[in-house]
């Protein structure tokens, strides 16, 4: 204990890269999420076919290869091509950068079919009496589907929002000093590897906890007003 | 033919795929041990998982409290910080580097996988397998008990195999999930599908090759997998799928006065 208090500076640093890590790829998460939705019910040929082909290829993928594809591939990849064209020289892409991106996109394959579902789980008739009322697609996302989507979303959501914040300690094999790495490097150092990864688990039951009470707390706002059954 | 075509590929392909064929049989083998180090912790942690849900969809508070923690605190953590708890924490303890057990067993690399991810995935199965269990329908029950089936029979004949095939689809999902999981092995020593991909970009310096041939099997693998359950799921839940109705044609000439 008195180890752990010593080296809290490191972990305190590790798990705020893990939690800013976690947030911004679940911003790229949404982001591609709500494109590849959108895309997976369009009419466009093209757009389905994308779509499809980046959610199989995503979810049949472990996450960790893809991440070190895109951290030693995509740098060379982006480094070869600035050199071809010479549009800009020597590129680096830091290890944050490569995960964050790496997972948003990955679980933007899962929060895909999330929103998918849960677009179409709104009835039709809303849909035709917004457009019947006048309003344009654009007013239609923002007034009719944005906030049922919410609602309709958030069980799946909630899921892929756990799965995604444990996925995030697979940055430190690339070398990013997040909270397992920092953990790892001290417990190392003081030859206590057992009572910092302990540490550095109950600092990620931690922030799944918190996460619980924040999803809790989404989906009583988003349910006011609805009548549950009661499958007693 | 043949040692042109193998120049032109030289020449013209952007992956070294000449490279990847002569070490063709290293990722077989790896695959392999994806697949082992997978199956046998699927099998040790789907049978942990049995009286584990059975413990959890009963109302026993002493012994449920435990199951609770045990399942909270693995599917609350990254599996990657499980394994590492395992195979490089225990060492830190003497008396665990006493026992007969450090020297064939929790030294190695392998074993240590293999515990971890049978941990990891019983505790997911436990829960999952106790949701299916709890929702087993009350007039099959109640059915059983009128027939005279004690406790072990009803569990044995009636409750079990409807929630065993109650929670095929989500089970499926798992068995991705820990195949994807897996990976995690690459990262203490073990030579699996990735292990072996990274140690081909080790060797020969190289960005993509190692990575990309793993990504490719390990796609092919999902795959498979996925249809293999999709199948199953065909058999053992048919009885909830809606039957397929066959519409008769009007035959010909026959006047159809249908609306």
């Amino acid at each position: 204990m008195d180890l752990i208090i010593e080296y809290q500076a490191q972990l305190l640093s590790g798990t705020w890269v893990t939690i800013r890590l976690a947030l911004i790829s679940l911003a790229i998460a949404v982001m591609f999420g709500l494109l590849g939705a959108w895309a997976k019910l369009s009419k466009n040929f093209v757009a389905q076919k994308t779509a499809a082909a980046y959610t199989t290829i995503v979810r049949g993928v472990p996450d960790l290869v893809l991440i070190l594809l895109v951290f030693y591939g995509g740098q060379q990849l982006v480094n070869s091509f600035g050199a071809i064209t010479g549009l800009w020289g020597y590129v680096e892409i830091s290890q944050f950068a490569a995960g964050a991106g790496t997972i948003g996109i990955v679980f933007g394959g899962y929060m895909t079919e999330t929103f998918r579902g849960a677009i179409l789980a709104i009835p039709r008739g809303q849909i035709e009496a917004g457009i019947a009322c006048g309003m344009n697609r654009f007013t239609i996302f923002r007034r009719v589907i944005g906030p049922q989507m919410v609602r309709y979303a958030l069980p799946g959501f909630s899921n892929n929002w756990l799965v995604q914040i444990k996925s995030t300690a697979l940055v430190s094999v690339i070398g990013l000093q997040d909270v397992v790495y920092n953990g790892f490097v001290a417990g190392r150092s003081t030859r206590q590897l057992f009572t910092f990864m302990f540490a550095v688990l109950m600092i990620y039951l931690e922030l799944t906890a918190i996460s619980d009470v924040g999803l809790r707390w989404l989906d009583r706002k988003y349910s006011k007003g609805i009548v549950r059954t009661d499958h007693g | 033919m043949g040692e042109s075509f193998i120049a032109f590929i030289e020449a013209w392909s952007p992956l070294d795929l000449v490279l990847i064929a002569q070490n063709f049989d290293r990722f077989l083998w790896g695959a392999l041990v994806t697949l082992q180090l997978t199956a046998l912790s699927l099998v040790v942690g789907g049978l942990m998982s049995i009286p584990l849900a059975i413990i959890r969809a009963g109302n026993n508070p002493f012994l449920n409290a435990p199951v609770w923690a045990f399942t909270y605190l693995f599917r609350g953590t990254p599996l990657l910080v499980q394994t590492y708890l395992i195979y490089y924490g225990l060492g830190q303890f003497e008396w665990i580097r006493q026992t007969v057990l450090w020297d064939p067993i929790l030294s190695q690399a392998w074993w240590c996988a293999l515990i971890a991810f049978s941990l990891n995935t019983a505790a997911y199965t436990t829960e999952l397998l106790r949701g299916s269990i709890e929702t087993t329908n009350k007039g099959e029950v109640e059915a059983a008990k009128a027939c005279g089936l004690g406790k072990w029979m009803r569990l044995r004949r009636i409750v079990l195999p409807s929630a065993f095939r109650r929670a095929l689809p989500a089970y499926s999902n798992e068995v991705i999930f820990m195949l994807h999981g897996s990976v995690v092995a690459s990262t203490i020593t073990i030579q699996d599908l990735l292990g072996v991909g990274r140690w081909l970009n080790g060797r020969y310096y190289l960005a993509y090759e190692g990575f990309i041939t793993a990504a490719v099997l390990y796609f092919i693998i999902v795959l498979l997998v996925s249809r293999g359950f999709r199948l199953w799921e065909k058999h053992w839940l048919k009885h909830l799928y809606p039957l397929e109705v066959v519409e008769e044609k009007p035959k010909k000439g026959a006047a159809s006065f249908r609306i």
